[in-house]
């Protein structure tokens, strides 16, 4: 299949710069057009389609659909709603202050605390594009069997315990949830935004992502892959993810990491378990929440979504 | 004079929305009073969960994102409502 965005790189890399298709910066040059305008332009055209659906459902709505309602509905609705929010770090502390005052139980805000970062449609439809369906497929399973789970270990714990006190004692005014524009100029206008500030978002991630992934790509020689990363080397998975926890990385960002090391032959389970460790875990995010939960809370959340992730890519590897 | 109030703990998207806001009052040449809201019980007290969030003479007209520059147009102006 002739591949648009792969003859672009070809063409920079390889007819503009002159660079050979064996050397190391010749592949990771053309890696690195290839996805970059890959990437953007895909993520300009699912975001855009979102925003005209207006597909993308706010953490408001989600603690309306969410309260009051028995444990495992409460927390199906926050998995699969956590997986269609767009998630940005810096609500999280008023998200878990909300769903605290609405009387969502702490388990369930933290599977919403899982989903959210880890899952969104556009990351979906990203790894459909570029790793194919059935990675995208393990990788979304994966990360809402996580969640679930997950949020039921840290119930478990009593988290309430750990909640800092004037947490309790907010009280949220009437919610402020605004009628939109559904005119089609309405819609439209409303996308065009939406692709703006998601964009002006994680544009960051997504050009470091696809940097260190061409590096991976160009330099990284084949054989020590399979000799350190491939099936069969159990160690590597964890170390995958104690590597990834203090990483941050939008979701978006990791797929062009993802890519190369598949390529390269790094095996399955290990991508996925780095990719989940990049994308749920990070210290940013940490001493954010930080403001609402206390360490003892914080170090247990770490402590169930690392040993998730080790078991997710020790069994994926498995299978594979 | 219309009060306005930025919602927002202190992220950069916060910074960037008093900044739209400000400027888009500068160029109508209109005098607005500016204010950024940190008080994360004070944010809520609002309804508001997804910050930057926007309150003109104390109703919420935004929420969840940096606004653009026409919306912050508008309502320097003066139509409150109509603002999505």
């Amino acid at each position: 299949m002739p591949d648009p965005f792969a003859w672009l790189g070809d063409l920079i890399a390889y007819s503009l710069f002159g660079l050979s298709q064996d050397s190391a910066m010749g592949s990771a040059l053309q890696f690195f057009v290839m996805d970059v305008a890959k990437i953007f332009a895909l993520l300009v055209i699912i975001i855009y389609l979102m925003g005209l659906l207006r597909a993308l459902v706010s953490p408001e709505r989600v603690r309306e659909f969410v309260r009051g309602r028995p444990d495992w509905q409460a927390r199906g609705m926050a998995v699969g709603l956590g997986a269609v929010t767009p998630f940005c770090s810096c609500s999280s502390v008023p998200l878990f202050i909300g769903f605290v005052e609405a009387g969502i139980p702490l388990g369930v805000t933290f599977s919403f605390l899982i989903a959210s970062p880890m899952i969104n449609e556009v990351a979906a439809v990203l790894l459909i594009g570029i790793l194919g369906w059935k990675l995208a497929l393990l990788y979304i399973g994966a990360g809402l069997i996580v969640a679930w789970f997950g949020g039921i270990i840290m119930q478990r714990f009593k988290p309430e315990r750990w909640v800092e006190d004037y947490v309790w004692k907010i009280q949220m005014g009437a919610l402020a949830i605004q009628r939109p524009d559904t005119s089609l100029l309405g819609r439209h206008r409303f996308a065009v935004a939406e692709v703006k500030e998601i964009l002006r978002r994680i544009w960051k991630w997504v050009f470091i992502g696809i940097g260190v992934g061409a590096l991976f790509h160009g330099f990284v020689p084949e054989q020590w892959v399979v000799d350190n990363l491939g099936d069969g080397q159990w160690l590597a998975v964890p170390g995958a993810v104690l590597i990834g926890i203090p990483l941050y990385s939008n979701a978006t960002g990791v797929i062009p990491v993802a890519e190369a090391m598949l390529g390269k032959g790094v095996a399955v389970g290990t991508v996925l378990a780095l990719m989940m460790s990049i994308a749920a875990l990070s210290v940013p995010e940490m001493l954010i929440l930080r403001k609402v939960i206390r360490w003892q809370a914080l170090a247990l959340f770490a402590g169930v979504l690392g040993v998730s992730f080790v078991l997710v890519g020790w069994s994926f590897n498995l299978i594979a | 004079m219309k009060q306005i109030k930025v919602l927002g703990s202190g992220c950069r998207n916060c910074e960037v929305t008093a900044k739209v806001i400000s400027q888009a009052a500068a160029e109508a040449g209109v005098e607005i009073e500016l204010d950024k809201v940190t008080d994360i019980g004070e944010i809520m007290g609002y309804g508001v969960m997804s910050t930057p969030g926007v309150v003109i003479d104390g109703v919420v007209v935004h929420s969840g994102g940096v606004p653009g520059p026409d919306l912050a147009r508008e309502w320097v102006r003066g139509s409150t409502d109509g603002a999505s």
